[in-house]
């Protein structure tokens, strides 16, 4: 019984690492850390409509997800939260934009410090968290903040967004700049605060099937799933704007 | 000196495929690092403040579990009392548990908000989280096990007669423990040192999850190769290398000085 299933699973194991497009039945999705919530659901819902297929979702900063690709990470889509990160892989086809994003200020639900504007987080005793420049929504922090003329000194400059939204959700900060899609998937602990200025720090989000994609056919029908009204209708649900 | 014996195949291969993948990934960060902009790389700014903050948090840190783990170490050792299993397999959780975790359970105690923090905040106005304090305790936290262990067996190695000895010739209690325990159990304690300082040094789960990330104040030499990982490669080879460098030339002299022997 045992052999059997060591058998089994080795099986299986030849069968993922197949670059076969015709039996490949795993699609492998990398996607920035603001899409965790709607790709969860998008893959859902695409599991359901191709039955057979599974999702593999890896959610990250959009950098690390460039890096581990041009490492040879075997990724067959890759979503990223600016077009600055798909231009450094090295095997990304044409991609589209299928949403866009923008930055709101999140504070910890009932706003103890009162913050209402950009230039709120630069007042004394006001902890803020940024995304690190490296990362999108760091980019976008940059250049509003820049726009605004607002200088402070953030106490931390986060990997991804979702280390950022996690320092308000806990309370150890009393602001971040983070996309408006993880203040609303965050709702039972963030308030969203918006600011003039926000819509001028929109990011477009690309996605492209991989050059080198195992599961090519896989990838095709998952891009097209979330590009179709159903996959728009997940996004926009979750605070994204339509491309 | 053990007489010299052949070496059976069947040990000697995997011992060599053992090293082969021990030593092979430190060969790849050799064969792949910039040298030829690695001056005025290392002269940057940014990883010269890193090193300072890493060398300067690790150290603290190390001082930090000396003061409490020698003692907890003793009481592991020395004291009978009810549940010293139980408190022996507590002072091991953090060897186990993923160093995020960590992170996560001190922002739960010591953050704003947590049991011990929020009274921290508002009796003394004393935050620890995205400062370099927090960055010390986030590094004591996981590395003093090994401290604690290393201790541990050399206090219950050492000849206890000696302290008896110490006893019946009038001496109390603490004069015992620092004139003859300590003593006698200092290589344990520097080999439990050098151990706790390395496993700080190279700490980031706890520290970014805990502490947090920004220059000069929290970003340590793994958060800044993390994060240079992601945008500029060759800077994270270059910082690695440095961090190697350091601990190997550290752990070496210390070695030398300290630990030949036993």
């Amino acid at each position: 019984m045992i052999r059997l299933l060591v058998a089994a699973a080795l099986a299986a194991t030849v069968a993922g690492c197949g670059a076969d497009p015709e039996r490949g039945d795993t699609v492998t999705v990398f996607a920035a850390a603001s899409l965790t919530e709607s790709f969860t659901t998008i893959g859902r819902e695409f599991e359901a409509a191709n039955r057979g297929t599974r999702v593999v979702f890896n959610f990250a900063g959009s950098s690390a997800l460039a890096a581990q690709i041009n490492q040879g990470a075997p990724a067959d889509v890759f979503a990223s939260a600016a077009p600055a990160n798909m231009a450094t892989v090295a095997g990304a086809g044409a991609p589209v934009t299928f949403a866009r994003n923008q930055l709101v200020i999140a504070v910890p639900r009932g706003n103890p410090k009162g913050v209402r504007s950009l230039a709120d987080l630069a007042r004394g005793g006001v902890k803020v968290a940024l995304c690190a420049e490296q990362v999108p929504c760091g980019a976008a922090a940059r250049k509003v903040l820049d726009a605004a003329g607002v200088r402070f000194t953030p106490v931390t400059l986060e990997q991804d967004v979702k280390g950022a939204l996690s320092k308000v959700r806990l309370g150890e900060v009393d602001a971040a700049l983070v996309y408006r899609t993880d203040v609303r998937a965050a709702a039972s602990d963030v308030d969203g605060v918006e600011f003039p200025g926000s819509a001028g720090a929109v990011n477009d989000y690309p996605i492209v099937v991989l050059k080198d994609a195992p599961n090519r056919a896989g990838a095709e029908a998952f891009v097209a799933f979330v590009r179709s009204e159903r996959g728009r209708a997940v996004l926009t649900g979750a605070g994204f704007q339509p491309p | 000196m053990t007489p010299k014996r052949r070496i059976p195949v069947a040990l000697a291969v995997p011992a060599a495929l053992g090293l082969a993948f021990l030593v092979l990934p430190l060969a790849g960060l050799l064969v792949r690092a910039p040298w030829s902009t690695l001056p005025q790389r290392l002269t940057e700014p940014a990883v010269r403040s890193a090193l300072a903050l890493s060398l300067q948090t690790a150290t603290l840190a190390t001082a930090l579990c000396l003061v409490l783990g020698v003692p907890l170490a003793w009481l592991l050792a020395r004291a009978e009392f009810p549940g010293r299993r139980l408190v022996r397999a507590l002072v091991t959780v953090p060897l186990v548990l993923p160093p995020v975790v960590g992170g996560v359970a001190l922002l739960l105690v010591f953050g704003r908000r947590g049991l011990v923090g929020g009274w921290l905040d508002q009796v003394f106005g004393i935050s620890l989280p995205f400062t370099t304090a927090g960055v010390v305790v986030a590094e004591a936290f996981v590395a003093m096990p090994f401290l604690v262990i290393a201790v541990e067996g050399a206090l219950r190695g050492a000849d206890s007669r000696f302290e008896e000895a110490a006893a019946t010739l009038g001496a109390g209690r603490w004069v015992t423990f620092t004139r003859v325990t300590l003593p006698l159990v200092a290589p344990g304690v520097a080999a439990g040192a050098v151990l706790c300082w390395a496993r700080a040094l190279g700490e980031f789960g706890a520290t970014i999850t805990f502490a947090g990330s920004y220059p000069g104040t929290t970003r340590t030499m793994p958060l800044a190769v993390y994060l240079a990982l992601e945008t500029d490669p060759p800077a994270a080879i270059v910082l690695s290398l440095l961090l190697l460098a350091v601990s190997v030339t550290i752990l070496t002299a210390l070695r030398d000085r300290w630990l030949t022997g036993s």
